[in-house]
């Protein structure tokens, strides 16, 4: 990057310094701070003086010492070669840093978040002549075993194809020349680079049709988000929260999968980097690493650095949405981001609002969830993509009235409410469905009907309403004792135990209960209140609860979840023993 | 040259501001020179063009406005290390105080650090064995993890950190062990009782000691746990040591980050503590860890005092959210008579799960654990029942529930301050429990290992108990 001296710093504040004399400098525009070259974003200004926040350590650095502009935003590089790549909040590539720097992170430290010297097969899908414009796909390179990077022509270019090449490339040869209307001729290369802050463009936004499957009961079936939606997932620490979002990354059915690790524990970030390289991709059989960005800024790290990532981490998932594909993208956690903002503003001496935050917090939040959606993309073709979202917060002693899960709500349309007393119970996934929401229920009713079965609606709005109902009953018999029951309440309780035990509880270290197929969902629960409804006919007829409870069947239905997906015929079995066997109870 | 100022313009709280500064450093080192010819450290908080505000650790007072001379050194704050440090005594800024001679470098590390790539990062999954069945089998410590006990006033906190710190060992093999203490704020007696444990079990060849007093500056402490630490990774990345780190009690540490806070007049957080106390924690905690290709490691348990006994509160909330688990210690089970007491249901370590198992502890160790931590939280639930609607409410069910509970926190539980119980024991332990349901209630248990592993006299005598732990 061509660097200019242009500036003095005159005061240095924690991450916050402060420089006069910085000609031409734009907000938000990047700078390099001393002669250590710290990486710093311009972020407020003043006639002569710029407040400028530093990415790294900024110990040592001192008055009089130099600023340099480099006359840019904050930038990240988009191209072959993100895939299985790890990042910190500032798109520096840990892995290569590691291996120039050592094992800490020191400062000053520079790489290029894309390989210079790798070589691509660039394939060419356009040929010369052919009129392209902004977001058109003009050529392809198996970035990995999965998934293909599309060569878009890059923002503001229009015109004809004068040249495209095929043959091996590095992202910075040419690999086109599109001449526009003025006759000016561009060259075009592989790499291209977005500013972090300003959202990509699209064509149009369009409602959110089909669900994120996640393979996760308790979401699929009671709390759905969409391809192109938000979630929320607040918890408690002890709740299991992590576990949930590394099973979301795991099986969702997004094709690319962006994990920001904003602010949270080395050791975990860890854990994910030895273990998604390991972990195999259920849709296609090949390593899950294959398909996901990981950006990495552990707490410990610079505090500037970690407000970035998420914009960073955003930006790459915009990108792969504009080749036309299904993105998810998964915060954790968005409250030490906000945190990041908290110390920030803090520094600039600016006027807090609630608990310190800064008075942008909501409109933050907010235009970052925005960023998300189904949309049609730049580009002749009309290609449809996604972006989904799913952030988790991290409310301070659990409390959910703080003002970043509060302003999150405001957002999200889908509220995944961990609660540690169900883990204590080793309830996991600790998802409180009494609390939780979903907002996009009704609008994939459609869906449902159509690809998994008519009775699909019906029977989950049948089992959350036993939910409800045992809510209510505990309460009684917390006061009176079970023994004030009637019958067909005690078979409300049994189904409703069975429900929350059989169904909602879902093992995520057990290799076959870790996923469940939308199909088998449906299956498992309509054993269970298939169990209910015949029961329902005998309990009338005198048929006792222990009776009911004691038949061989409910064995089965307990293990349900343990049926391979490639056996569900068993269900159809089991069904028509729970018939037989609850009408022999009244012989 | 280091130029001497005398510009001192306001002294507050344990702030200095020094004007006509020139060519001065942000974290630079400071040394300042009472009238009384006193000595005392302070390091630079915020610079400006002509202007400095210094932190002085040693506290303010007698501090003057116009004879008080301010030097800046030029540096950052740094530690002289070499392996000459084990055994020694420290104060919370790092001079001798034991009578020793100086430090003769072999190093000086800069006491921030810097932040482990977490690229470079190994994942901890070596089993500790500290002797303590409830730590070990339910809460399981790892090399590598931080993992941090919220005490209360009170409790024995101290006892239990030392047991840790003598007894824990990693199965199998010798390697080189060291002990780093850091004591911030807390009083004589307890740092006494630390360092004669040591000298007693003879655990003080091993330790390095920073010991910053109740009495001493509270702004010492601010500095205090990144001398250790510094010292730690010293000794493990660089000397193949595996270094246990114990930080005690963080709650003065954070209260001496809020009043300094306060004395900047930011603008405050939660109940006044600053806004970047958890980024702040973090560049603490996240200093433990293991890297790839290096042998030694940094585990890590620091301590904390929670006030009221409220998790709640932002320190315990804050550390919870950046540490891999927590020990919590009960009252109840303290005036129970319980040490130690380890209320084994909301305590938790993340790490456990790849720590354990065949061929790093046991193959049922798993299922044991499930079993212990569902069957104790039913009796306690049925114990509580009991409670409100009578003890002939409980079905004979449960009632074996409530027995196996008790059983649990007295022979289990409680164990003695010097008894070093192996893995194998503490499970049998937990095995001699579980006879007290009947087998159809081993819900958790893989039936291979119930038939391994169950013993068998169905009936059992606390004696039988009492038969295991000797």
């Amino acid at each position: 990057m061509e660097t200019i001296e242009t500036a003095k710093i005159i005061k240095v504040a924690g991450p916050v310094v402060v420089a006069k004399g910085l000609k031409n400098a734009k907000m938000y525009d990047v700078v390099k701070v001393s002669g250590q070259k710290l990486i710093g974003e311009i972020i407020e200004l003043s006639k002569d003086s710029a407040t400028i926040q530093v990415y790294e350590e900024t110990s040592g650095i001192g008055p009089g010492e130099s600023v340099f502009s480099t006359d840019m935003p904050l930038s990240v590089e988009l191209g072959p070669g993100l895939i299985s790549s790890i990042y910190d909040g500032i798109q520096r590539p840990l892995d290569i840093l590691k291996s120039t720097k050592g094992d800490f992170i020191t400062r000053g430290a520079e790489a290029f978040a894309i390989d210079r010297e790798k070589k691509w097969d660039f394939e060419p899908i356009s040929k010369v002549g052919d009129k392209v414009t902004s977001g058109d796909i003009i050529g392809i390179v198996q970035e990995s075993s999965i998934v293909k990077h599309k060569i878009m022509v890059p923002y503001g270019i229009k015109g004809e194809i004068k040249e495209i090449y095929k043959d091996k490339f590095t992202v910075t040869d040419t690999i086109a020349l599109i001449k526009d209307r003025e006759g000016s001729i561009h060259e075009i290369k592989m790499l291209q680079k977005w500013p972090v802050r300003k959202p990509r463009p699209y064509k149009k936004k369009l409602p959110p049709l089909e669900p994120l499957i996640t393979g996760q009961r308790v979401i699929d079936m009671f709390f759905p988000i969409t391809k192109g939606g938000t979630a929320c997932i607040p918890g408690p620490f002890g709740s299991g929260k992590t576990v949930v979002q590394h099973q979301i990354s795991k099986w969702c059915n997004a094709e690319i999968i962006l994990f920001i690790g904003c602010g949270e524990r080395g050791n975990e970030m860890t854990d994910v980097l030895l273990e998604f390289p390991e972990l195999i991709d259920p849709y296609s059989g090949k390593p899950l690493m294959e398909r996901t960005i990981l950006i990495a800024n552990t707490s410990n790290m610079p505090v500037a650095a970690r407000e970035a990532s998420v914009y960073t981490g955003i930006t790459i998932a915009e990108y792969y949405r504009d080749m036309g594909y299904n993105v998810a993208l998964i915060a954790d956690s968005t409250s030490r981001w906000a945190e990041a903002m908290r110390e920030i503003s803090g520094r600039l001496e600016e006027m807090p609002g609630e608990e310190g935050f800064p008075a942008y917090l909501g409109t933050r939040i907010s235009s970052f969830y925005e960023r998300s959606g189904r949309i049609k993309c730049l580009g002749s073709d009309d290609k449809e993509a996604t972006l989904s979202i799913v952030g988790a917060v991290s409310p301070p002693g659990g409390d959910l009235s703080e003002p970043v899960t509060q302003n999150t709500l405001r957002t999200v349309q889908v509220f995944w409410s961990l609660q540690d007393k169900l883990a204590y119970k080793r309830h996991f996934p600790a998802i409180d469905w009494l609390t939780s929401y979903s907002l996009y229920l009704s609008g994939l009713s459609e869906y449902y009907k159509k690809e998994i079965s008519e009775e699909y609606i019906e029977l989950r709005d049948k089992s959350m309403a036993l939910l409800q109902e045992e809510a209510e009953l505990e309460e009684i018999v917390r006061l009176v004792g079970v023994d004030a029951l009637s019958s067909h309440e005690k078979l409300v309780l049994e189904t409703a135990r069975s429900i929350r035990e059989d169904f909602l509880l879902q093992d995520a270290f057990d290799i076959t209960d870790s996923y469940s197929s939308t199909k088998k969902q449906f299956l498992i629960l309509k054993l269970i209140m298939e169990f209910h409804k015949n029961a329902e006919k005998v309990i009338e007829r005198g048929v006792t609860m222990e009776k009911l409870n004691s038949l061989p069947v409910k064995a089965k239905i307990i293990r349900a979840k343990y049926i391979e997906e490639k056996n569900l015929k068993a269900f159809s079995e089991i069904e028509k023993e729970i018939i037989s066997q609850i009408s022999s109870t009244t012989d | 040259m280091i130029k001497e100022y005398l510009t001192i313009s306001d002294v507050a709280g344990p702030l200095i501001i020094v004007e006509k500064t020139i060519d001065v450093k942000y974290q630079e080192l400071v040394e300042i020179e009472l009238s009384s010819g006193d000595i005392r450290r302070g390091q630079v908080l915020e610079i400006t063009e002509d202007k400095a505000v210094v932190q002085i650790f040693e506290g303010t007072t007698g501090i003057d406005v116009s004879n008080t001379k301010v030097r800046f050194l030029g540096k950052v704050i740094e530690l002289p290390l070499s392996l000459d440090v084990l055994g020694r005594i420290f104060d919370g800024s790092g001079r001798p105080i034991d009578d020793g001679p100086q430090i003769i470098a072999e190093k000086k590390l800069d006491i921030n650090g810097n932040p482990i790539n977490p690229y470079a990062r190994d994942y901890p999954n070596n089993f500790i064995q500290t002797g303590i069945s409830s730590i070990d089998v339910l809460n399981t410590l790892v090399r590598g993890q931080k993992l941090p006990i919220f005490s209360g006033s009170g409790l024995p906190h101290a006892k239990l950190a030392s047991q840790i710190a003598r007894q824990a060992k990693v199965l199998g093999k010798e390697e080189k062990f060291a002990v780093v203490f850091a004591a911030m704020g807390i009083t004589f007696e307890e740092a006494n009782f630390f360092i004669s444990d040591f000298r007693r079990t003879g655990a003080i060849e091993k330790s390095v000691m920073f010991v910053n007093l109740a009495n001493n500056p509270a702004v010492e402490r601010i500095i205090t746990p990144r001398m250790a630490l510094t010292c730690a990774e010293y000794l493990a990345f660089e000397k193949d040591m595996h270094v246990l780190v114990i930080l005690t009690d963080m709650t003065n540490y954070c209260e001496a980050l809020r009043e300094v806070s306060a004395a900047r007049k930011e603008v405050p957080g939660r109940r006044g503590y600053p806004g970047y106390l958890y980024t702040d924690l973090a560049t603490l905690y996240e200093r433990a860890g293991r890297i790839k290709d290096k042998k030694g490691s940094i585990t890590m348990i620091p301590i904390l005092t929670m006030p009221e006994d409220d998790k709640t509160h932002p320190i315990p909330d804050l550390t919870g959210y950046i540490t891999e688990g927590q020990i919590i210690l009960s009252r109840e089970l303290h005036h129970k008579g319980i040490y130690p007491p380890i209320n084994v249901l909301p305590s938790l370590s993340r790490l456990k799960d790849k720590g354990i198992g065949l061929d790093k502890t046991r193959e049922d160790h798993a299922n044991v654990m499930n079993q212990l931590f569902a069957s104790y939280a039913r009796g306690k639930e049925a114990k509580e029942l009991a409670v409100i609607l009578g003890e002939a409410a409980l079905t004979e069910i449960d009632k074996k529930y409530v027995k196996l509970s008790d059983d649990f926190e007295e022979f289990f539980v409680k164990q003695g301050e010097d008894e070093n119980r192996t893995i194998e024991e503490s499970l049998a332990i937990g095995w001699k429990l579980l006879t007290i349901i009947p087998k159809e209630e081993l819900k958790r248990i893989k039936d291979e290992f119930i038939e391994k592993y169950l013993p068998t006299d169905i009936a059992m005598e606390d004696k039988d108990i009492n038969a295991v732990k000797s």
